[in-house]
């Protein structure tokens, strides 16, 4: 075996090493749970209910982190029932309503009378009173025929109010989602705990390391040149089996720390240290994520340096998506936070970021002092300014393949992939139906969201805004952006959010198609129909069809990533920024004196 | 025209199907392509990155499988055995005979063989065809040296295919350097120094005497010229092409060693028409061969024939001559003419980089120093300003002065240019000249 060879297995071996026993960890410690601990979580009177239901697992000792939260669901679920019938509007209650409603002939509701019904003062019945109220208010001093019709309209007020009780007085499922993850990680013991770092340079670390190692041998002392060699043959890279099999560990990782991070609280102790460090507080799921996004871009990066070298263009936008990542998107965020400002990525544009324009996000602005309003003003002027006018000198590249963090993981972890993108027509086709739905859907979304924010009114147009707001968050910010968008990198391609998905991605393209100096140009009678360069879109543009028709390339989605000018084997193409004028040149081959653009369209 | 012709394509390469695709925009008549080979048009160019594993045979389709259906091209798989050009008939490998009104015959070449000893044995083959890919593939498993003979283009293409496999290759050329008949001789010495380079064995003026098998009929070394004895389990044969006609024999179609045919594609036979790398031009063009294999003028072909038989009788008018190809990491495209040794009133400027991986040769004439061709390895430029300089017959001066326009790199590439005109300058001290200036990065996006 060659010097190449040995070195090409000691990194895979080392970052099987490392991922065996990252997932080993996640068995790693015990879980104990105590008084102090569910102490810290002390609010409101539920509390004290949660509190002595989960006194029945203090002190005991689990194993498991899954027997662990099971029986903490059980808690939460113990507690809710208790809260539930404490608060509970019984059919009784509501009977007695309407006998005191009753009239000669006929039943006249009145608010009031709810207090009547309940004798005794205490908080509860305060609440419960408040509650019926809320939800009948609209019968206020209304005539019923008979006993049946008001029944059945307090009947839904009850219904309403019985349905929300766990919502109000109880643990709502957010919260139950953030206090499993807490609870789980506080109540965890053993060794992680104590040498997280080490732990976290063995595993995380020595991927890292692995993947360098490979990449080196893989590239580090061949020539400049394009290393395409065997990606079709590769089980990894063309939908073998260890391709789907990495399609479905990434996809699981993110369900997991979307959507159960209390079953991954080992991982996030091993980044405790880390996040001291930053911050000064202690890991969540999220900065988590976020190291991991940032080191498999570092990482990826790194690799991308060596596959193409001698290709500046190629280097220096690698550079700077590895910038904007661990400066804009990790380390500006986290040194904010810790001077208690607002964590914001600079770089993160509305309506990729489609929580700028929330509530909550414009509240926290303008309470912020000068900075969050400047935060404000910068937002927009993104949004407004920089979005058009950049895209329309250097086209969409500008964001899409040098600053975004999608782009940028996409770019780097995702470079191994490009290829598995769907050329044909229909894929196109779906593209636009799909990417422009999105952006209609968080206009609409931004526009209700907005809309509750200056008027209070909760729903626009019979629908609820934190409805809408809900529907988005979870089908496209988590699903598709996360989930989808890169956990099937190995079976889609490395660009799926960014082509059907990304909504900034959507209004960037509408720019660089219909006003931008940016384009591809074709070489002349040059292309030789080879396809290498449509192969390796990563967008799924079918390059060689413009190409072979010496038209310029001028899509909407094109990112500019250079890529398809790099694999070319005879110089036909060119990302160029120019002057407008003659952008689009139909067909127009060079070499034929005869040649007819007009039977060629 | 009125009456409906019933069209009929031998070959689905870029000339017939670029011929089938223009006689579409123009007409409705009936169009039938056959070919034995593959079910849809490929790109012939690109064999070599799906052995390399770069792309997949799909990937090396131009047009999506249901392009032909709309566009009511029928494809017909089979074979043509004889041309009966007295009854209007072809007859199919199958026995299926098919009628035609008019005939195009666009069936490409073949790979050459020189009747060495040996030459049939298993393991031993030229590259041409999908067939000869999937071949190749079965051949080449598991081996430990082949031998490519033949220093062209697609020699050299199937020394990069044979080592993407971690397949040590002994390449033998005949030529004292690498496509010297072509390549002037700075450029075919870094050519030669690339392949080295990739430890590839390079015996120049070295030939082929013969192949010998082992007991299984297979290739197990060949002989050459000095007598040595290289063994290999696979013998690449690329010593160049010749256009595939041999079904023609017996038709009354004239051919040499082409079909013979006029500026118009048309051969002796009215309505028979032949396009692409198997035509042999009855008068070449000034400065052309008689016979271009090449992508693009098959691609012309098609684009002119198509409109004589749409009723616009159009001759072959190329322009001035252009080419590309790809030596290993080093791209090299050519355009105008450049020859391999100057002629007697031809002279150049040539810049090389001190890494001997990239340079740019601007030929001109002595006497009227008007440009003639550019030759480049590693460096892109554009094929339309360069046409224009041809066609326009500037002069050398005004290609360096505006070397810029032509420049195809991609952004933030090194750029050679100021290096070009320096060693122009060095050689012509009392013509000097000063590039315009590129814009910058700043004004270019203002301009
Ligand atoms: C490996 C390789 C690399 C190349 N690279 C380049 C390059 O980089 N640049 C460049 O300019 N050129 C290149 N060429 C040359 C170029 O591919 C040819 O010039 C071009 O393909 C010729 O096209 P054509 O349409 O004339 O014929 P072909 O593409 O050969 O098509 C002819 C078709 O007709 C079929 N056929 C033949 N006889 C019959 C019959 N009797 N019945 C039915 N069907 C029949 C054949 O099977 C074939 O499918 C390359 C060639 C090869 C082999
Ligand atoms: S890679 Fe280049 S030569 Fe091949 S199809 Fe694309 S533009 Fe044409």
């Amino acid at each position: 075996m060659n010097p190449g060879k040995i070195m090409k297995y000691t990194g895979i071996f080392l970052f099987i090493i490392a991922f065996i026993l990252s997932f080993g960890l996640l068995t790693m410690s015990d879980y104990i749970l105590t008084e102090e601990i569910i102490n810290r979580e002390r609010e409101g009177k539920k509390y004290e209910i949660f509190s002595s239901e989960a006194r029945g697992m203090f002190g005991r000792k689990y194993e498991w982190n899954f027997t662990f939260i099971n029986d903490l669901d059980d808690v939460f679920k113990r507690t809710n029932q208790h809260i539930r019938d404490q608060f509970w509007i019984s059919d009784e209650t509501i009977q007695k309503i309407i006998d005191l409603a009753r009239k000669e002939d006929e039943f006249v509701f009145d608010t009031s009378l709810i207090e009547k019904v309940f004798t005794e003062r205490n908080k509860t019945n305060e609440a419960k009173i408040r509650y019926l109220n809320d939800h009948t208010g609209w019968m206020d001093g209304r005539g019923y025929p008979d006993r049946k019709n008001l029944h059945d309209d307090l009947v839904k007020a009850q219904t309403t109010v019985n349905n929300n009780i766990v919502y109000q007085e109880g643990y709502g499922d957010y919260e139950i989602k953030q206090l499993k993850f807490s609870l789980t990680k506080h109540a965890s013991q053993g060794i992680l705990l104590e040498n997280s770092w080490i732990w976290f340079l063995l595993t995380i670390g020595m991927m890292c390391l692995g993947g360098m190692i490979y990449a080196l041998a893989a590239y580090g002392w061949r020539k400049p040149g394009i290393k395409n060699d065997g990606i079709f043959f590769s089980s990894l890279k063309a939908l073998g089996w260890m391709g789907i099999g990495l399609g479905i560990i990434l996809t699981g990782f993110y369900v997991f720390i979307y959507f159960y991070p209390e079953y991954v609280t080992n991982w996030v102790i091993l980044v405790d240290p880390l996040s001291r460090l930053l911050n000064g507080g202690e890991a969540s799921h999220w900065f988590l994520y976020g190291v991991l996004y940032t080191l498999a871009i570092l990482v990826m990066g790194v690799r991308m340096f060596l596959k193409y070298k001698g290709n500046n263009i190629q280097v220096i936008r690698t550079l700077s998506v590895m910038f904007f990542q661990l400066g804009f998107a990790f380390l500006i965020p986290e040194i904010l936070y810790s001077l208690n400002k607002p964590g914001y990525d600079f770089k993160n544009i509305w309506p990729l970021d489609y929580d700028f324009f929330y509530g909550y996000n414009l509240d926290d602005l303008m309470s912020g002092g000068t900075f969050g309003w400047f935060i404000l003003f910068w937002g927009i002027m993104l949004v407004i300014i920089a979005v058009p006018f950049l895209t329309f000198f250097l086209g969409k590249r500008w964001y899409c393949s040098w600053v975004c963090g999608c782009g940028g993981l996409a770019e780097t972890m995702g470079d191994p992939f490009r290829h598995l993108s769907d050329k044909s027509l229909k894929a196109w086709k779906i593209e636009r139906w799909m990417v422009h739905g999105i952006l209609v859907f968080v206009v609409i979304n931004t526009g209700a969201v907005l809309y509750t924010f200056f008027t209070g009114q909760g729903s626009l147009l019979g629908v609820g805004t934190d409805q809408i707001r809900t529907v988005y968050g979870f089908l496209i910010g988590s699903i598709f952006a996360g989930v989808i968008g890169v956990g099937f990198y190995p079976l889609m391609g490395n660009r799926v959010w960014c082509r059907f998905g990304c909504p900034l991605a959507a209004y960037l393209g509408i720019v660089q198609r219909f006003k931008s100096r940016f384009r591809i140009t074709t070489n002349g009678g040059q292309c030789i129909s080879c396809g290498n360069c449509s192969t390796y879109c990563e967008m799924g543009i079918d390059v060689r069809w413009y190409a072979q028709r010496g038209q310029n390339v001028i899509r909407a989605s094109c990112v500019g990533c250079g890529i398809c000018a790099a694999v070319c084997p005879r110089g036909v193409l060119k990302l160029e920024n120019n002057k407008e004028k003659g952008r689009f040149n139909g067909p127009a081959l060079v070499g034929n004196k005869n040649y007819d653009p007009v039977t060629s369209a | 025209m009125g009456n409906i012709k019933n069209i009929v394509i031998i070959g689905n390469g870029i000339s017939g199907i670029t011929a089938a695709r223009h006689i579409r925009k123009r007409s409705d008549d009936p169009i039938t392509i056959i070919s034995a080979e593959t079910d849809h048009f490929f790109s012939r160019t690109a064999l070599m990155y799906i052995y390399m594993g770069h792309m997949k045979y799909e990937s090396t389709k131009p047009y999506e499988d249901w392009f032909w259906g709309k566009n009511n091209l029928q494809l017909l798989k089979g074979f043509v055995k004889k041309v009966d050009t007295d009854k209007k008939e072809l007859q199919l490998h199958s026995g299926k005979i098919l009628g035609y009104d008019i005939l195009i015959i666009a069936t490409g070449s073949k790979p050459n063989k020189f009747g060495w000893p040996g030459e049939d044995l298993k393991g031993v083959q030229g590259l041409y065809s999908y067939q000869d890919l999937e071949n190749m593939q079965i051949f080449t498993r598991g081996i430990r040296r082949a031998v490519v003979v033949g220093g062209g283009l697609i020699g050299i293409e199937m020394v990069e295919m044979l080592l993407s496999r971690e397949i040590p290759v002994t390449f033998l050329v005949r030529e004292a350097s690498f496509w010297d008949m072509v390549l002037p001789s700075g450029e075919s010495a870094m050519v030669n120094r690339h392949i080295r380079e990739h430890e590839v064995d390079l015996r120049l003026e070295t030939e082929l005497e013969k192949i010998l098998p082992d007991d299984k009929g297979r290739a197990r070394a060949v002989i050459s010229s000095g007598g040595e004895e290289i063994p290999c389990q696979f013998v690449g044969l690329a010593v160049g092409v010749h256009p595939n006609i041999g079904f023609l024999k017996e038709s009354k179609v004239d051919t040499d060693r082409g079909i013979l045919v006029n500026p118009y594609f048309e051969t002796n036979i009215p309505d028979v028409y032949a396009i692409g790398d198997c035509v042999q031009y009855s008068e070449p063009l000034p400065g052309r061969k008689p016979i271009e294999q090449v992508w693009y003028t098959g691609r012309i072909h098609g684009e002119t024939v198509a409109l004589t038989i749409t009723g616009k009788r159009t001759p072959y008018q190329p322009g001035p001559w252009f080419n590309s190809a790809k030596f290993f990491d080093i791209e090299y495209q050519v355009y105008g003419n450049v020859s391999n040794v100057a002629g007697k009133n031809e002279t150049s400027v040539y810049w090389e980089d001190q890494a001997g991986k990239r340079s740019i040769r601007l030929v001109y004439a002595m006497d009227t120093r008007t440009l003639l061709g550019v030759n480049l390895m590693g460096v892109r430029f554009r094929h339309q300003v360069c046409d224009n300089w041809i066609r326009d017959k500037i002069s050398i001066d005004e290609a360096v002065r505006n070397l810029n326009k032509a420049f195809f790199d991609a952004e933030f590439s090194d750029n050679p240019l100021p290096m070009v005109t320096d060693q122009y300058n060095r050689q012509n001290p009392d013509h000097p000249v000063h590039m315009k200036k590129s814009k910058s990065f700043i004004s270019n996006i203002f301009s």
